[in-house]
């Protein structure tokens, strides 16, 4: 039977792609770690693939902001790859760094199908400072986001973080992302109800944590699912019961089924 | 050049400017009503102002939040400030050469520098002496940055050119002040010994040094390099040891044989066995003198530098987990009593953290485990130790360079920076360090070592080199000349790439530039590694060839500027002989009754620096990047209880993990140096065990700071703590496999001499088979069962119930080592059987806060009784059964269906029933007349815990 493939894309300072290789691999995908100056020079292509996948890390340092010159890169060197890979109807992840990335080049949030155009943005947290921390993400009533089907109300994902801080140019585009179904996660408290620092990590807006683009292909998201895909992982592993499985798993099973039903 | 001055738009919450001003609330300065943050980029280069305004919207500015303005004219008022502070020229900012690459990427090829600074514009009618404190203690280190005044020159920005001049430097006719004066002048720290060594030599080639030998053989033969009085002749005690560390540390290892250790004491870590498929390397730097001067770069090239240790370790190790130990003065320690020339310890402390955090973080690596303590002593001198464990294939372990390798530089290019770092480390700070040696501190580009290590571990997974290390101290001098020890080297300098022009051959071969890596290539494979590096955009400079004639040889274009004998370089240095003394001090001790109440106490040690909570700290860290983490150093029903250790899953797909603890505590070392190192190397095993471990394959490091070892009494405690390392670790059978010692830790202001109190740092390291067995701290249900394992005795001395009564006092904890070894396996036997819920090793406050921190990291209560606390002492008094700090101990929750079970296995143990887990909040304690000494909320000695740093 043919796999999905998975290209992780990487470059100077990504530094979570082996885990996320590794929770792709554990649900089925190919995948392979690829430096985009590979995709640049052409001596790979991103149409070889089923999945594009941006882990976390530090591109570039996040210097200037978070994601911004991997982001310029890509928009500006592989435009015409990327528009082709996403109206061919395959997905596309984008975990903290890589959220900073979607965001920052403007695949996020994608309002009304528009691309390259930058509408929110994750800045700085309120903290101002690096936070590692475990949250619990509620996700939004009937989400049109194909990565979350079947995947709890309720999830519990750390964050690893200095700029996760979710904001958007102004109010109208927060009520369409909302109208369009397009929130996907917020931070929450244990039980699901509204929460305030530390429970939401950066002081993002309206608690979003992640969203996708109009289609539901495209999930971006600053908690770390590939961090929760076995028990061992949680903070409290040692004191409750808990699944084999950690949350996060459900989230790259979704995506590989969807690709494995729609691509190939 | 334009200048893009970058800033929020209205209504945009300024998370750093917020920073700044709690910043200068912090140093008691009122009236500044709030602080805008700009950020500055002057681009130079063939741009239009169109051009300007592309790289503005398109790169620099964060549309959504930010606007800009193009060569913005400077705006002051009585109540309007602005400070502009400035990297010096020779600095690099990191984000200088990001920005370029995304210039370029905009497809601006014109684009030929960038400058970044940072504006803040502070509003309030603050006077100038206010601003100047402001802009001194907390916006600009002058070692680094400048703040610009009016307009913005660019000859601020240009560094003179270098024209070639060979340089010989004239020893053969001085006398022995001569000597002396040319040592002292050109911070060479050599001693006159070592220079009537080195005239004698030249006197024998019939010629003067180029000053590029000299400045050689100054690095290769210092303290820091060189271990010279670890490795000297030491009289003590009326007996001769030939080589401390090898009649000490080392003779261990030697002793125990272990089949598992696989390199010890000779690569730049040290490597055990993991599995069928893999090694680990281990290794821990301390890096203090950068740190007291410029914390934030200090610490982030302290743990780049160990980072870059296990990249050169063997063939290569994937880095994949770091520790920190940090020691500062007390952070609430009063400006006015500050010595000149030394930065706050708050502020150190922030630095530190961040350029740790920083650098950690950015490569990807977790930072698991540490410490953080604080003493006075540490205030002009604090000590900052970086470790890291590197992962690497089996049959890597060795390397040899072959002659006619390629000499291949990867990895950033040299500058000025770090010149001189390895003598200067080997000399004490004074007042003036902050002038005289400000060239010695470094900036760190994380991302540049990231980058080394992606290229690196492919170019090794195709066997393309033969040798590897990395450039640390002495810079190149210090990795070739080490690399090319048995055959010789011929260096062309001039292909060294640089930051910047203006650097001489004897900079070039010296400096101290970060992230970089020297490689033995076979000519037939250079192609082809330097394609991998090239792929991960990194750059790979042939800059000579290993020869076959041992003897050190530098070009500069063709000009020959050393030429001298690898076993001068190595072997020549004299060998010195140092008098060791020590004598035990006699402090006051206690003459008071235990009080009735001990609540109070017991809060004031959870409250105390060294105890408290460090959750400001670790949450800063990514602990839990590479997805192998298993036990993190937050534990209990809240996450934020301390965890004894750390265990985290090397490769993802198997159950096997590693375990990594660390001991220390100075205070100890104020009454006898050799129980404190028995005490440290106790500490680190035991929270082995409490993680759930075992003994069976655990190795420790040693790391040695203290004062200056030339003063006999110095160098005594520093025997005595040595001879301690052989006699314990050899009783617990645990190998040593690295170490490093740093000495001179002094601070002299005003003609008085400050040391540090003598650190001994032992940080361990453990294979666990299973990771599935690991176990917190934290109590995990009531009507449990509580245990004390371990006998108490009255041990008090450099106690914290001594320290919050003003004392030291002298009854110091000692170690019965067979005891402890056989409490320590009996313990792993119970938790394999799955008899233990929770344990927590007795350290600082002893019996007391060990159960108090399980109880309020469970959420739950807790019942104990002191009259059933196994004892030995001449008094039971109920402070000293509470608070003493004897070594070996555990406080245990055992399943409360498995009692019978667990009595059985520790029979014989001095391990007892002293309490329960309980429902609901109370922490209760029973004194042994029987009336309760301790009554407290765990709500309220969680907040005792965590009050000090929650400010911050």
């Amino acid at each position: 039977m043919r796999k999905v493939r998975v290209i992780i894309l990487r470059t100077a300072g990504t530094n979570c792609d082996n885990e996320m290789a590794f929770a792709f691999s554990k649900v089925g995908a190919d995948t392979e770690l690829v430096h985009v100056n590979e995709l640049i020079s052409k001596d790979k292509k991103l149409s070889s693939y089923h999945i594009l996948a941006i882990p976390g890390g530090f591109t570039y340092g996040d210097d200037i902001a978070s994601g911004k010159i991997l982001a310029n890169e890509i928009k500006y060197k592989l435009r015409d790859d990327v528009e082709r890979f996403i109206s061919d109807g395959k997905l596309m992840l984008g975990i903290c760094n890589g959220f900073q990335v979607q965001v920052k080049m403007g695949l996020l949030p994608g309002l009304g199908g528009e691309m390259w155009n930058m509408e929110v943005t994750l800045n700085l947290n309120d903290s101002a400072k690096f936070e590692d921390r475990w949250c619990y993400l509620r996700q939004s009533d009937e989400n049109i986001c194909v990565w979350t089907k079947g995947v709890p109300e309720l999830i519990y994902l750390p964050v690893a973080h200095a700029e996760g801080k979710f904001i958007t140019k102004d109010k109208s585009v927060l009520d369409e992302l909302k109208k369009n179904k397009q929130v996907v996660f917020r931070y929450s408290d244990s039980t699901g109800g509204k929460t305030s620092y530390p429970g939401n990590p950066n002081g993002s807006m309206d608690d979003i944590a992640g969203i996708s683009d109009s289609t539901g292909r495209i999930l971006g998201m600053m908690p770390h699912p590939e961090r929760f895909i076995r028990r061992t992982q949680h903070p409290r592993w040692t004191r409750e019961d808990l699944k084999e499985e950690g949350h996060g798993l459900d989230i790259f099973r979704n995506g590989v089924d969807f690709a494995k039903k729609s691509l190939l | 050049m334009w200048t893009v001055e970058v800033f929020n738009k209205d209504g945009v919450f300024d998370a750093a400017g917020e920073e700044i001003k709690k910043g200068i609330t912090d140093f008691g300065i009122t009236g500044a009503r709030g602080v805008d943050f700009y950020q500055i980029y002057r681009i130079s280069g063939r741009l239009s102002e169109s051009d300007a305004r592309l790289i503005s919207q398109e790169l620099l500015i964060d549309k959504v939040t930010q606007g800009y303005h193009i060569n913005p004219e400077r705006r002051e008022s009585r109540d309007l400030h602005v400070i502009e502070v400035a990297y010096n020229p020779g600095v690099m900012d990191p984000v200088d050469e990001s920005t370029m690459k995304g210039i370029r990427d905009l497809g601006l090829e014109g684009v030929e520098n960038v400058r970044t600074a940072k504006k803040y514009i502070i509003k309030g009618a603050l006077t100038p002496e206010k601003l100047n404190t402001i802009s001194e203690k907390l916006l600009c280190n002058k070692t680094i940055q400048h703040i610009v005044k009016g307009a913005f020159s660019e000859s601020q920005t240009e560094n003179p050119s270098y024209q070639f001049k060979h340089v010989t430097v004239k020893i053969l006719d001085k006398d022995e002040e001569g000597l002396i004066r040319i040592s002292d002048d050109g911070q060479l720290f050599l001693n006159l010994a070592e220079m009537l060594t080195i005239q004698n030599y030249f006197k024998k080639l019939g010629r003067d040094p180029v000053d590029v030998e000299l400045e050689a053989i100054a690095q290769t033969w210092s303290e820091h390099c060189k271990h010279k009085t670890f490795r000297g002749k030491v009289e003590y005690e009326g007996r001769l040891i030939d080589n401390l560390l090898k009649e000490t540390v080392m003779k261990v290892t030697d002793e125990l044989a272990r089949d598992w250790c696989v390199s010890v004491f000779k690569d730049n870590s040290g490597i055990i066995r993991f599995d069928k498929d893999y090694d680990v390397c281990f290794k821990v730097e301390s890096h203090n003198h950068p740190s007291a001067i410029e914390p934030y770069g200090g610490a982030g090239t302290g743990i780049g530098g160990v980072i870059r240790d296990s990249l050169g370790t063997g063939l290569g190790a994937k880095p994949i987990v770091n520790t920190d130990i940090f020691c500062f003065g007390p952070p609430d320690y009063s400006f006015d009593k500050l010595p000149k020339g030394t930065l706050h310890p708050k502020r150190v402390m922030k630095g530190v953290v961040a350029g740790v955090r920083d650098y950690g973080n950015r490569m990807g690596i977790p930072t698991s485990n540490g410490a953080v303590l604080f003493d006075e002593r540490y205030i002009g001198n604090p000590l900052v130790y970086c470790g890291n464990v590197g992962l690497i294939p089996k049959n890597m372990a060795t390397k040899k360079v072959n002659e006619g390798d390629l000499i291949l530089l990867v990895g950033g290019r040299t500058g000025r920076d770090g010149i001189h770092g390895a003598t200067f480390s080997s000399g004490e700070l004074h007042t003036e360090s902050e002038e005289i040696s400000g060239q010695a501190v470094q900036i760190g580009n994380p991302i540049t070592e990231k980058k080394v290590t992606d290229a690196l571990l492919k170019a090794r997974d195709k066997n393309l080199y033969s040798s590897i290390t990395d450039c640390g101290a002495g810079g190149l001098s210090g990795a070739v000349g080490e690399l090319g020890e048995e055959t010789g080297v011929e260096v062309h300098l001039e292909k060294v790439p640089l930051k910047y022009h203006g650097l001489s051959y004897s900079e070039i071969w010296i400096s101290e530039a970060q992230e970089r890596m020297v490689l033995a290539v076979p000519p037939e494979n250079i192609g082809e590694i330097q394609q991998i590096f090239a792929t991960e955009s990194v750059e790979a400079t042939v800059i000579g060839t290993f020869t076959t004639d041992k003897k050190l040889r530098l070009f500069y274009k063709g000009e020959k500027v050393a030429d001298i004998d690898m076993e001068f370089l190595h072997n020549g240095l004299p060998d010195v002989k140092r008098k060791a003394v020590w004598k035990r001090p006699k402090h006051k001790d206690m003459d008071f009754e235990s009080p009735s109440d001990l609540t109070p106490h017991l809060k004031k040690i959870l409250s105390s620096w060294n105890v408290c909570s460090k959750e400001w700290v670790i949450r800063q860290y990514d602990h839990e990047v590479q997805g192998g983490n298993v036990l993190k150093p937050l534990q209990g029903s809240a996450n934020d209880g301390p965890g004894d250790g750390c265990i985290f899953r090397p490769v993802l797909d198997s159950d096997r993990g590693i375990i990594l603890s660390c001991g220390i505590n100075p205070k100890y070392g104020l009454i006898d140096p050799y129980w404190m190192a028995a005490s440290a190397i106790d500490e680190a095993l035991r929270q082995i065990i409490s993680c759930g471990g075992d003994l069976s394959r655990v190795a420790i490091l040693d790391n040695f700071c203290w004062g200056n070892t030339d003063k006999p009494d110095r160098l005594g405690s520093l025997v005595r703590a040595a001879l301690a390392c052989y006699d314990i670790a050899k009783g617990f059978g645990v190998p040593f496999i690295s170490g490093k010692d740093s000495l001179n830790n002094e601070y002299n202001v005003g003609g008085e001499t400050i040391s540090i109190p003598p650190t001994l740092l032992i940080s361990a390291i453990s294979v666990m088979k299973d990771v599935n067995r690991a176990v917190s701290m934290d109590a995990k249900r009531s009507g449990d069962p509580v245990y004390i394992a371990g006998l108490t005795k009255d041990e008090l001395g450099g106690s914290h119930y001594m320290m919050i009564n003003g004392l030291i006092g002298n009854n110091v904890p000692e170690v019965d080592v067979d005891k402890a070894r056989s409490l320590m396996n009996r313990l792993s036997e119970a938790n394999e059987k799955g008899l233990v819920m929770a344990i927590h090793d007795c350290s600082e406050g002893g019996l007391a806060v060990a159960a108090a921190e399980m109880a309020f990291s469970g959420g739950l209560g807790m019942e104990i009784d002191l009259k059933a606390v196994p004892f030995k002492g001449s008094d039971s008094r109920d402070d000293v059964i509470l608070f003493s700090e004897s070594n070996s101990r555990f406080v245990v929750e055992v399943d409360a269906d498995k009692r019978s079970e667990f009595e059985a296995l520790l029979k014989g143990t001095d391990t007892a029933l002293i309490g329960r887990v309980t429902d609901g909040k109370d922490f209760k304690v029973k004194g042994g007349s029987g009336s309760t000494v301790i009554d407290a909320d765990i709500d309220e000695l969680k907040k005792a815990w965590q009050m000090p740093f929650s400010k911050w």
